[in-house]
């Protein structure tokens, strides 16, 4: 189908940059491109809320910190003491548990990442919705400054609680494997293989919220965009479409910070600062607002020539440039859909000249 | 009257705004299958009673019923899976999105796809959503904006985004449209044209409620007209009464009672 060309050049595009890395002996790159991709999980889910929903968030930092603080906790506490109990028997038996043996000789026994998986995703999702209800009853810089509240509260848990860590944040968090065989690690030997786990991941949101685009509930969230009243009086149930696209985008940006806790091995405060709630923001504006490959492609570069110190100390102060310079001069982002449109139209012409006849329906003009 | 051939009763609506009473206790019924037009000079109170009916405003006092369901206190969106759809008098389009998309917007309470479906693209989700093109696809022919089905809303002329609103209106198959000023900015061949439309869509067996300041088009195509002035209801008949009725003609021309 034509909506899943970009989906195939996505992919084809992952596999080249991975061969390139390996031709030109610059394998170390796909450390920051693996960490890239799960920023982008999080502006993917982030410009669904706000691109085509037309639902600012400035807490998305706060769930993808709810994601991976909960993978942190879950994995790293001993349950040695309640190993007996029956409930640890059963996770036993199903083999949820990790037995591991310490420096000093000591045994200790720890929640199997599956769980922590559901768990983040349970309690990311239950928290969207019960913010979701309130909060998104606002509009606009009101719904931005709640939000906003939201993340600088969940920064303050996770900076001030003694179980997360304190400013240290919770380290030796540990590999998950999700197969025998394939285990998510920061560890130097899985470097490819988790390049491709995270852009795996990455693809398969992207073809859900393609598909859900393109779909009636897609067509009722893109019109909250333009106004609620009509899509209200057209039977739209508004309040329930922006909690669940709400939760859906939370969900996303808590399963991304799962993913880059067990990768990088730990997390720290600095993942829920506002900071990096305004980051997404930046990219999700810069790469079109209703777009998801703009936010794609935005999210990759900015954050891997980020990761890669290439902003040096101005690193927040260049997010924060572009978005301010984003709504002064480009408020519909910088790859726009009718640009897009102009691209390909260039395109169409180029290569029908060619004798490909390929009949791509242009839209008429007035 | 008997109750099988009302499809609307609108029973002593209040509105007060602050101190200002915009709708003071009206009363009356629709009879299906009719053109109900709403008459009154600025400041009566027809858009506040429309937005009452649809649920965007909720009354003081009184109660509409529909089908003999109480509509009143539901949202909107529960007023338009009843099958009374609006249209507004400053056309609430998304802009952004294609004359296609936004009719398709309008067959949303016909459809049950949820997230879910969407998201993995259910053979159910898609089967539907041909059904709801097959469906939508006369009605663009009907009203001449299949040409542009693939444009953007925003870039179309006034006059057809008034006819890509009808036609989001009758993507849902209504048993009632609530027209609020579907004549608005319109030129007179414009406005012919919709007359012809509304009556076509009445003899398909819809009621239409219809608010409207075109006094010409109103008393062609009415089959009863309420006249209010000031909140109150003043008047109610066939237009043939309503343009001989004293008080009537006094609110609108003036005179020396005023």
């Amino acid at each position: 189908m034509k909506r899943f060309y970009p989906v195939y050049i996505l992919f084809i595009t992952i596999v080249l940059i991975q061969v390139l890395t390996l031709i030109t002996g610059k394998g170390y790159m796909l450390t920051q491109l693996t960490m890239s991709a799960y920023y982008v999980l999080v502006a993917v889910g982030l410009c669904m809320v706000m691109g085509y929903a037309g639902q600012i968030s400035l807490g998305q930092a706060g769930f993808f910190a709810i994601g991976g603080y909960t993978t942190a906790f879950l994995t790293t506490i001993d349950f040695t003491e309640k190993a007996g109990t029956g409930l640890f028997k059963l996770l036993d038996s199903m083999g949820l548990l990790i037995t591991k043996d310490t420096l000093y000789g000591d045994t200790v026994i720890h929640l199997s990442p599956w769980i922590s998986l559901i768990a983040a995703v349970l309690i990311a999702g239950i928290t969207a919705y019960a913010l979701g209800i309130p909060v998104l009853k606002l509009k606009g810089h009101y719904l931005a400054m709640a939000t906003m509240g939201f993340g600088i509260i969940i920064y303050r848990i996770v900076l001030g609680s003694a179980i997360f860590g304190q400013a240290d944040g919770i380290f030796n968090v540990p590999a998950f494997t999700i197969f025998p065989g394939l285990e998510l690690s920061g560890d130097f030997t899985s470097r490819i293989s988790n390049y491709y786990i995270a852009w795996i991941l990455v693809i398969i949101a992207i073809l859900l919220m393609v598909n859900l685009i393109n779909s009636r509930v897609g067509r009722a969230l893109r019109s909250l965009h333009g106004g609620e009243d009509a899509s209200d009086a057209m039977g739209v149930d508004t309040t329930r479409y922006k909690v669940i696209i709400f939760v859906i985008g939370a969900i996303m940006a808590a399963v991304a910070g799962f993913f880059l806790t067990h990768y990088n091995g730990g997390i720290g405060p600095s993942e829920a600062g506002v900071g990096k709630s305004v980051r997404y923001l930046a990219i999700v504006a810069v790469g079109g607002m209703a777009n998801i490959w703009g936010s794609l492609v935005m999210g990759l570069v900015l954050n891997f020539l980020s990761l890669r110190g290439v902003f040096g100390h101005f690193d927040d102060a260049v997010f924060g440039i572009i978005l301010v310079m984003m709504m002064m001069f480009m408020p519909e982002g910088f790859i726009r859909i009718s640009v897009l449109r102009d691209i390909r139209s260039l395109f169409i012409k180029l290569f029908s000249r060619k004798k490909m006849k390929e009949t791509i329906q242009e839209p008429p003009h007035e | 009257m008997s109750n099988a051939d009302i499809i609307m009763r609108i029973e002593g609506i209040d509105k007060y705004f602050g101190g200002l009473h915009a709708v003071d206790s009206v009363t009356f019924t629709v009879k299906k299958g009719v053109i109900k037009s709403v008459i009154g000079p600025n400041g009566a109170g027809k858009t506040t009673m429309f937005n009452m009916i649809a649920g965007f405003e909720t009354p003081c006092n009184g109660q509409v019923f529909f089908n003999d369901i109480l509509i009143t206190g539901k949202k909107p969106w529960q007023v338009a899976e009843q099958g009374v759809l609006r249209t507004f008098q400053n056309l609430k389009l998304s802009n952004h999105m294609s004359v296609m998309d936004n009719v398709l917007l309008g067959w949303h309470s016909l459809g049950s796809a949820g997230f879910l479906d969407g998201m993995f693209s259910s053979p159910a989700s898609r089967r539907e959503e041909k059904n709801a093109k097959d469906t939508v696809l006369p009605i663009l022919e009907w009203l001449n904006i299949i040409d542009l089905k693939d444009s953007e809303v925003g870039n179309l002329s006034f006059g057809n985004q008034r006819a890509v609103e009808l036609a989001r209106a009758l993507a849902s198959d209504p048993s009632m449209l609530l027209l609020d000023e579907p004549a608005a900015g319109l030129n007179m061949h414009e406005t012919a044209d919709l007359a012809k439309r509304i009556e076509k869509i009445r003899d398909q067996g819809r009621t239409i409620l219809l608010v409207e300041h075109d006094m010409s088009l109103v008393m062609d195509i009415s089959d009863e007209i309420v006249v209010l002035n000031f909140g109150q209801k003043i008047a109610e008949g066939i237009p043939s009464d309503i343009q001989k009725n004293k008080e009537v003609i006094r609110i609108y021309l003036g005179g020396d009672g005023a």
